[in-house]
């Protein structure tokens, strides 16, 4: 009896030792792949002339993503500027302000939100923003303007659900102390609560933030693609997740590489966003 | 095992049944054929699938998109045994067997309340390479040109750059969208949007426009007036078999191709 | 001049308040506009009737199933890898060099975004591994995309299993395997349920990794080896093409419905499991 339990559990080991190492073979899988078709036209063309060069025309040998850089930060800045003061509100609200049946309704509506493919948002968007940028603000509609509008809404989920874990997470104590004090519940959360949650909360953000820049699907029907840098918001412009998506089914040989080199680009920004992002929350937590 | 754990259980086993019959790819009770290439012919041979289907009910034809480009190469590589490609073949490409369906004018279209309908063809050059950027300058409203273009890489594009920019780089501020509907969609949206689509998807949604003087219709790309058109290409490598083949003969019969002209495209019998 | 605090702190929650009901309020206006201009549209015939004259016509069956193919088989795939991992990382390890190298693998993993699944998919399943568009490369890479999630999810909720629970099973002379059977995974359900279903949400309602992969064809998907679409890359293409205002709001509706139908189940399965096990 013993024996077949014995034996079973070294089975059963050796099975989970199988799943995570397939697990982990898929997951690097991916990263490697990526960067094993990205660098070598890093290595053929130059770093520089990749990542500074201005014009992007691969069939005729210019692989330059700048302007895609700048306009995927732009956007994404642009997305910040939309959902991080409102995210954060609703986050405040939600922690300190919202009664049991208001957080119940409010919660579920925000986890809803958070489920809404990007296709109808990017749909709605140009249905109904990128006319009313046209109308009243002027250029086609097809603009930073009206991608940083949908995208500020796309990581208002983000940002809600996380600074509100770091608003929430504040010990109890600090509240009461600070209204022992004679503080207004105001005061509290500027003065106290929301300094103690800081890098919660600027995680939430640099998480939005990465959640913004990969956006692909509700940019590309926004955004107007081109390849210029915006000179103003009402300028169209194309992302590095936009350029992959738009050009991915016709590309060969140089140019097909030259979308895996903005693909590593990309990766690279990201993985620096969630590790500055979750340093934030675990300097939180060792504290 | 519960009753729990069989309604998790019967939909996975449902899903893994439903997908478990021989492949359309495979020689089954049905004759299969996968055609796949450009997004411009994409949607005709489409239409001409439909109606093959309907009178050869043992056959399945699965329509890909992908682009010329990928079309081609997936028939160069055997995953394919019928390509579609909206440009003529590079070089490299030749040893390639092409067969012409049908042959399809690039139309530059305006919004429908745009009064401008005729340009000459040094305008729209003008106009897609970014010296021409307002409306004012063609005698309309004070207003930026809003240019479509297709992507690089794109049948279309390739042909529009060929056959109108003639040399002369499409200026880097044109926004892009990745098929000729969707550009056809922006046109018909933004009334100062101009841009380049495949005439047969031309319908009251957005105004073509005739250059230099020449409206873009089946009877003018006929006459050869209309001079902005490119082949419509079946790719095969080598000789077809006879079940493809049938339906390239079905494509090149009358009846296919009144389809086709119904569709706005021109082709050999009319 | 000081204003009185108290003040402040009305106009602030009034403020708060306002913001708050927005956020909502956009929620329930792009529902609304969803259903409203879609519902109209989707009927008994539209569910289950095939798409004509490039869906311009007819419904939406063959991406009804599409979507139930990839988003399930992409599940039973993910769900025995992912957990499995998180069982192996909490259970059968220490901390250590190699498993801080894991949790950092999987984390990074986390944020990269859907479309270069897309293009390593497109490359990788459908052209260098010769399946061509088709549900098998759809599956493969969606499970890649939801791996991250589920391993995610099950540590946390393992983790979170108090030792006592595997402190007592021990005493009672329980093995190592039968003490994770019987006990943690139970005790764990809750949290990995919200992983599943957060990924199966994702599933369908991802469109740039699926529509490079899984391919766009409107045929019904009969073969792992046969491309389809799925709700999400039909919707996009109805929208993107202009073909039909009408369908795709159906077709948003479906979606839609689809994905809130999954929250509520989420949250009933959870608020069950919890009260059977706690």
């Amino acid at each position: 009896m013993i024996d077949r339990t014995v034996l079973k559990e070294h089975f059963v080991k050796w099975v989970l030792v199988a799943f995570a190492l397939s697990s982990l073979l898929f997951l690097f899988l991916i990263f490697i792949f990526i960067l094993a078709e990205g660098l070598p036209l890093f290595l053929k063309v130059g770093v520089n002339k990749i990542i500074f060069g201005m014009k992007w025309a691969p069939t005729k040998g210019h692989f330059g993503i700048f302007p895609m850089i700048i306009s995927s930060f732009l956007v994404t800045v642009g997305a910040l500027i939309v959902g991080a003061p409102l995210g954060l509100s609703c986050a405040i609200y939600l922690s300190e302000y919202a009664g049991k049946r208001a957080r119940m309704l409010l919660k579920p509506a925000i986890e809803l939100l958070a489920g809404i493919p990007s296709v109808v948002f990017g749909f709605l968007g140009v249905i109904y923003i990128v006319p009313l940028v046209r109308n009243y603000l002027g250029g086609s509609g097809f603009s930073l303007i009206s991608t940083s509008l949908v995208l500020g809404v796309m990581i208002l989920p983000t940002i809600i659900s996380i600074s509100f874990d770091a608003l929430v997470s504040v010990p109890r104590t600090y509240r009461e102390g600070s209204a022992a004090m004679g503080a207004t519940k105001w005061q509290t959360i500027y003065k106290v609560i929301i300094p103690t949650a800081k890098s919660g909360i600027l995680a939430s953000f640099i998480l939005g933030m990465g959640r913004a820049i990969g956006e692909t699907m509700a940019v590309i029907m926004i955004a107007g693609n081109a390849l210029k840098i915006p000179t103003s918001i009402l300028d169209p412009l194309r992302t590095l997740t936009g350029n992959i998506a738009l050009e991915l089914a016709y590309a060969t040989g140089d140019h097909r590489l030259g979308l895996f080199s903005t693909g590593v680009v990309l990766m690279l920004i990201i993985m620096i966003l969630n590790y500055i992002a979750n340093f934030g929350i675990k300097r939180k937590i060792a504290k | 095992m519960s009753f729990r754990h069989w309604v998790i259980l019967l939909p996975l086993v449902a899903a893994l049944l439903s997908c478990s019959g021989p492949s359309n790819d495979r020689p089954g009770k049905k004759h299969t054929i996968t055609i796949a290439g450009s997004t411009s012919v994409m949607p005709f041979t489409e239409k001409l699938a439909e109606h093959f289907m309907v009178d050869h009910k043992d056959f399945v034809i699965d329509v890909q998109g992908g682009g010329s480009t990928a079309g081609i190469q997936a028939v160069i590589n055997n995953t394919v045994e019928l390509g579609m490609s909206s440009r003529p073949l590079k070089d490299a490409e030749k040893r390639l067997n092409t067969i012409t369906i049908c042959y399809d004018g690039i139309v530059v279209v305006v919004h429908p309340n745009n009064p401008i309908s005729e340009l000459d063809l040094n305008m729209i050059r003008q106009i897609f390479s970014g010296r021409i950027s307002n409306w004012r300058q063609l005698g309309w409203v004070d207003r930026k040109i809003d240019a479509v273009s297709r992507e690089e890489g794109s049948g279309t594009r390739g042909a529009f750059e060929d056959l109108v920019m003639a040399g002369k780089e499409i200026d880097d501020g044109t926004m892009v969208q990745d098929s000729n509907g969707s550009v056809k969609e922006v046109v018909a949206t933004d009334p100062y949007a101009i841009g380049y689509i495949s005439m047969g998807l031309v319908d009251k949604k957005v105004r073509p426009v005739a250059i230099n003087g020449v409206a873009p219709s089946i009877r003018t790309i006929k006459s050869g007036r209309y001079k902005i058109v490119r082949p419509f290409l079946y790719v095969t490598n080598g000789e077809l078999d006879t079940k493809p083949s049938r339906f390239v003969d079905y494509v090149l019969s009358q009846e296919g191709q009144q389809i086709l002209r119904n569709e706005g495209l021109v082709g050999f019998y009319d | 001049m000081r204003v009185n605090p108290r003040i402040i702190n009305r106009l602030v929650r009034m403020g708060l308040n306002v913001q708050a009901f927005f956020t909502v309020g956009i929620l329930i206006v792009i529902v609304a506009i969803i259903f409203f201009k879609g519902f109209p549209h989707t009927n008994f015939a539209f569910i289950f009737s095939f798409p004509e004259d490039m869906g311009r016509e007819g419904g939406i069956f063959p991406s009804i199933v599409g979507t139930i193919q990839l988003a399930l088989l992409s599940i039973l795939l993910a769900t025995p890898l992912g957990l499995g991992t998180a069982i192996f990382l909490t259970e059968y390890t220490k901390e250590s060099l190699f498993t801080k190298f894991i949790r950092f693998g999987v984390e990074s993993l986390a944020g990269i975004p859907s479309i270069l699944y897309g293009l390593f998919g497109f490359i990788f399943f459908v052209i260098k591994l010769k399946m061509g568009w088709s549900l098998l490369a759809g599956v493969l890479t969606m499970t890649i995309m939801i791996l991250p999630t589920i391993i995610r999810t099950s540590e946390e909720a393992i983790r979170a299993v108090p030792r006592q629970l595997r402190i007592v099973s021990y005493s009672l002379s329980a093995s190592k395997w039968e003490t994770i059977k019987k006990v943690v995974i139970p005790a764990a359900i809750p949290g990995i349920l919200t992983g599943i279903m957060l990924s199966i949400g994702r599933a369908v309602g991802e469109t740039a990794a699926i529509i490079f992969t899984m391919g766009s064809s409107l045929r019904l998907p009969l073969s792992i080896m046969d491309s389809g679409r799925t709700m999400a890359v039909h919707f996009y293409i109805l929208a993107r093409e202009g073909i039909s205002m009408e369908k795709a709001y159906g077709t948003a509706v479906v979606l839609v419905l689809s994905i809130l139908l999954i929250n509520v189940l989420a949250y009933y399965i959870m608020n069950k499991a919890i009260a059977r096990y706690s």
